[in-house]
Formats: C-alpha cells, sequence, structure tokens
C-alpha cells in the first residue's frame, strides 16, 4: 500500500495523521508488523542536536543616513564577511572575536541575536559617491534588521567517524578532550533517530525539503559541502561513516535557543549545536523499512585522531549500541565512550515536530529535485601551478 | 562500616596541625588521600575518602569542626547550570571515574561523593557551565 505526500498532508490538514518517532516506530513494527505499521503510520519524525560547524546567518542591517558600504565589519568584535552589498554580510558561526577569542564566537552572535539581545556593530568603509560615510558604531537588534537568516552550508551528517586517541598525549579537538593511550572514546549523531540515517539514500530528503531548523521551519537548499554519497554501505544501505548532508536555511526570527547554542571546544574554537528535525513519509514498504533501522544496525568507524599523516587512523569498527552502552572494546581492554550529540535534545525536537504535524502547523514536501548518489570526495592537493594532482 | 568523602579546608594557622594522624589514632578511621594542596596563601586542601563507624565518624567531624577545619561532606566540587545544560555527554567524556554519567534517560546526571575534582570536565563542557565551586 503506498501512499503519495498529498495524501499524507490531507490527513494532516484534517488532523488525522499518524506520526510517531523513529525510536517508536521500531516498537510498532515489532508488536504490530510491517504490513499493519505500514496501513497505520503516514509520518515518522527525525532529529539531531549536534555541533556543526559550517554554519552562519546571512544579515542585513538596513541603511543609516547618510549611507555606508561596509567593508570591515564586526558584530561583538567578531569579524563579518565584508564582501557582499553594503549593508549585507555573512557572519560564521566558527568566526572568533577579537577579544575573547573563541570563548566567543560568531555562534555567540547568532544565539545573542537569536535571543533578543542588542548587539554592538562597529563598521568602516573608504567611502565613495554614494555610500559618503566612511564609519558606523551603533547597537543592532534582530528585530530591526531586514533579514537575518541561517545559512548553513554543512550540516546533519549522515553517519560520523567515532574519535579517539593513541598518542601518550591529551589531545583536544572538534570531537572533544580526547584522554591518551585510548582513554575515552568519543561520538556524534543521534543513531536510529537520526535524520539522514533513516532515509540512506535521500529518496525523501532533497532540495526544497521543509524541515525543523532551530525552532523555525527551515528548508534544505542544496546538497550539504563534503557530500559523499559513494561512501560504502552496510547492506541495509545505511553508509559506514560520514557521507551525504545538508546545506539548510531558515529565518532566524522564528527560532528558539533552545533549540541551538553556542559550543566552544578547548583548544579548538568556537563552534554551534544546532537543532534539526526532518519529518519523512512512510511512502512505502521500502521506506518503512530504512526507517526501521536500529542503532545496533548502524556502524561507523573509530578512528585515531592523533594521527595526522594519512596513514591508516582505523582503529575498529562499532555500532551505535555499543557507542551508546558506555564503553566499547579496543585491542582487549574496555574503553569508555562518551556523545557530543545530545540524544536528550534530539528526542526533544523529534516530539515536538511530531505535535506541530499532528496540529496541522506543519505540511511535508516533496523535493523538488534529488541529490546525486555516487558523488565522491576530492582532496586538496599541495601543487605547482599547472602541475598534476 | 560507613564510607564517605570529606574535604577539609585548613586555615593558614592550622596547617601544621597533625590532623589524620588524630584520625587514626582518636576516632580509627581509615582513609585514603584523594586530593592534598597548599596554596599560596598557606590555606590546605585535603580531600579524603574515609571509612569507620558511623559514631566515629560522627565524633571525628565534630573534632574537625572544633579545631576549626572548615569540614565540606556534601561531595560537590562542581555545579552545572541544569537550567542551560543540553546533555550533550561532553563532560563524561574525560570523567575517568563516572562522577559524571550519561544515565538511561540520555541525561547528564553528577555523583559528587565520586568526584575527584580534576576539573577536566569544566574545560570539556562546550557550553562553559561547569564551574569549579571552590573558584571564588
Amino acid at each position: 500500500m503506498a501512499k503519495t505526500y498529498q495524501e499524507i498532508n490531507e490527513k494532516i490538514a484534517s488532523g488525522k495523521a499518524v506520526v510517531v518517532d523513529a525510536d517508536e516506530i521500531i516498537s510498532i513494527v515489532e508488536s504490530e508488523g510491517y504490513e499493519k505499521a505500514l496501513e497505520i503510520v503516514d509520518v515518522v519524525t527525525t532529529a539531531t542536536f549536534s555541533p556543526m560547524c559550517s554554519s552562519g546567518a546571512f544579515l542585513n542591517f538596513g541603511h543609516a543616513t547618510p549611507p555606508i558600504r561596509m567593508e570591515k565589519i564586526y558584530l561583538n568584535n567578531v569579524e563579518c564577511n565584508g564582501g557582499l552589498a553594503a549593508v549585507d554580510t555573512f557572519i560564521g558561526a566558527t568566526q572568533e572575536s577579537t577579544d575573547k577569542s573563541y570563548e566567543y564566537g560568531g555562534a555567540h552572535v547568532i544565539c545573542d541575536l537569536i535571543d533578543g539581545k542588542d548587539v554592538y556593530l562597529r563598521a568602516t568603509g573608504k567611502g565613495t559617491d554614494c555610500y559618503p560615510r566612511k564609519e558606523v558604531s551603533t547597537y543592532v537588534n534582530i528585530k530591526d534588521m531586514n533579514e537575518a537568516y541561517l545559512y548553513n552550508p554543512r550540516n546533519c551528517y549522515q553517519n560520523y567517524s567515532a574519535a579517539t586517541n593513541s598518542s601518550s598525549k591529551r589531545i583536544y579537538t572538534y570531537m572533544g578532550v580526547l584522554q591518551p593511550n585510548y582513554g575515552n572514546v568519543t561520538y556524534a549523531t543521534s543513531g536510529q533517530l537520526s535524520p539522514l540515517l533513516n532515509d540512506p539514500y535521500l529518496r525523501t530528503i532533497g532540495l526544497g525539503t521543509r524541515i525543523f531548523l532551530a525552532g523555525a521551519q527551515g528548508y534544505v537548499t542544496w546538497q550539504g559541502t563534503q557530500f559523499n554519497t559513494a561512501r560504502p554501505r552496510g547492506e541495509n544501505g545505511v553508509p559506514l561513516g560520514g557521507a551525504a548532508t545538508l546545506a539548510v536555511t531558515g529565518d532566524m526570527k522564528q527560532m528558539s535557543t533552545d533549540f541551538i547554542r553556542p559550543a566552544v571546544f578547548e583548544k579548538y574554537g568556537t563552534s554551534m549545536f544546532v537543532g534539526i528535525g526532518i519529518p519523512i513519509p512512510v511512502l512505502d514498504m521500502e521506506m518503512l523499512k530504512y526507517l526501521c533501522v536500529k542503532d545496533e544496525d548502524i556502524y561507523t568507524s573509530i578512528c585515531d585522531y592523533s594521527i595526522k599523516d594519512g596513514s591508516d587512523d582505523f582503529v575498529a569498527k562499532v555500532n551505535y549500541a555499543q557507542l551508546r552502552s558506555g564503553s566499547v572494546e579496543i585491542n582487549g581492554k574496555q574503553v569508555k565512550t562518551a556523545p557530543l550529540s545530545s540524544r536528550y535534545k534530539a528526542k526533544e525536537i523529534a516530539t515536538v515536530l511530531k505535535e506541530q504535524i499532528e496540529k496541522g502547523e506543519f505540511f511535508l514536501t516533496e523535493p523538488v529535485t534529488y541529490f546525486p548518489m555516487n558523488n565522491s570526495l576530492n582532496s586538496l592537493a599541495i601543487r605547482e601551478k599547472g602541475g598534476n594532482k | 562500616m560507613k564510607q564517605m568523602k570529606i574535604r577539609l579546608t585548613f586555615p593558614k594557622d592550622l596547617t601544621a596541625e597533625p590532623v589524620t594522624y588524630n584520625l587514626v589514632k582518636k576516632f580509627d578511621i581509615s582513609f585514603n588521600i584523594l586530593k592534598a594542596h597548599v596554596d599560596y596563601k598557606l590555606e590546605g586542601t585535603l580531600l579524603l575518602g574515609i571509612e569507620g563507624e558511623e559514631d566515629k565518624i560522627g565524633e571525628a567531624l565534630r573534632y574537625l569542626n572544633d579545631v576549626g577545619i572548615i569540614v565540606d561532606t556534601d561531595g560537590k566540587s562542581i555545579s552545572i547550570d541544569f537550567d542551560k545544560c543540553v546533555h550533550c555527554g561532553a563532560c563524561t567524556a574525560v570523567c575517568v571515574v563516572n562522577a559524571l554519567e550519561m544515565g538511561k534517560d540520555c541525561k547528564v546526571t553528577y555523583h559528587g561523593e565520586r568526584c575527584l575534582e580534576c576539573m577536566l570536565c569544566v574545560k570539556a563542557c562546550p557550553q562553559r557551565i561547569i564551574k569549579n565551586v571552590f573558584d571564588y
């Protein structure tokens, strides 16, 4: 029995859609069987809340009188991009402030704006005939900005390598503090609740897909950067490491810091926890089977983050049930595991999204177009002009 | 027998008092020194895991109080702003003694009695909401 997007949206509009989250669908299928579950359930909500460095925001301040063409731009002493039109800018989440270093960065500015706080704007320009002002120093607030929208070029990783450290020194990474001599393992993704692990071939998630983005209704706007759908997959279709990613956007004026937060990684830098929820329509039996993926069926590699010379950093292959158990075995020794993604927050987002769909406030979208499969990654060659890669 | 963690803060004029000797001799308490420190103001800190008869421990704590030592028995060495915590789990990665633990409900819990005050979690917290309660 197949369902269309239109049929599902009609059920949402009439308040009759049956929506469950990606944990619940597993137990429903276990108790009711696949056929019955396919008949009953219309939508499965998935979610993640994880540090996502490749994030940022486009802002438009509006013009002052007389106007300025902003070329060097700072918000709370965090430099923003001055390479756009006069009062447009892009602020990257990982940009560090000139006064507080990575303890306050672009992610903090973005979240302060979302919280409705006044933010200090300092900008200079060379002065032109049409934009005579050469500097501006004022406070700005999101409510007065013409536009403030998140644009994150790479979010929502479909699986990710777990991290450990074989060296004799403690190392500080974007995967947290890694203790020496395989002292711990950290991992990021919410496993069976994570969006792209529930739709491994992106059958329902593509250009234009409406998503829950930090409390707002946002959209998938492109394939994410470092889009690697050629990553080897298990028999269930789930990639065995970092694979697909999404570029996403949404209106910051509709967002809440309940679902987006600045993050600081010691001796690494600033990042941002981004909360994303994606509803997946139960179109047919194939989708239902993907949606029943369990932590124990999702495998990833533990990589040695102390190896950076290009040699093999593979340590072990594990599944998310093992990672979530609190310890995994490496070289015959039990090693403590810890997450960096909040599964607690992910569950909260999946639940909020479920309620929005049930109340008829959130409708599903069929992708405008689908993202390429078998897309592989290039690396950066260090070479002379015209030389071979 | 009762086990507990106590944190003793010695004022400057008491750093020469043989306190641990008295705990053994007078109150028959066995202990593990978890951490010991004397700072630049000559104020001392001693973190002990102790074991003894319940009434003897009570007497010992009164003795420590009487000689002017500040005794902290609640075991909490850090404070976590749980209103802001997103339960990411980054702090649990560095906690060797599992004082910070990810529960079955996917929330972080703090077991002060296990804490050895290494303070690595303070630096590991991405939201900077874990504070060393002894930092004034």
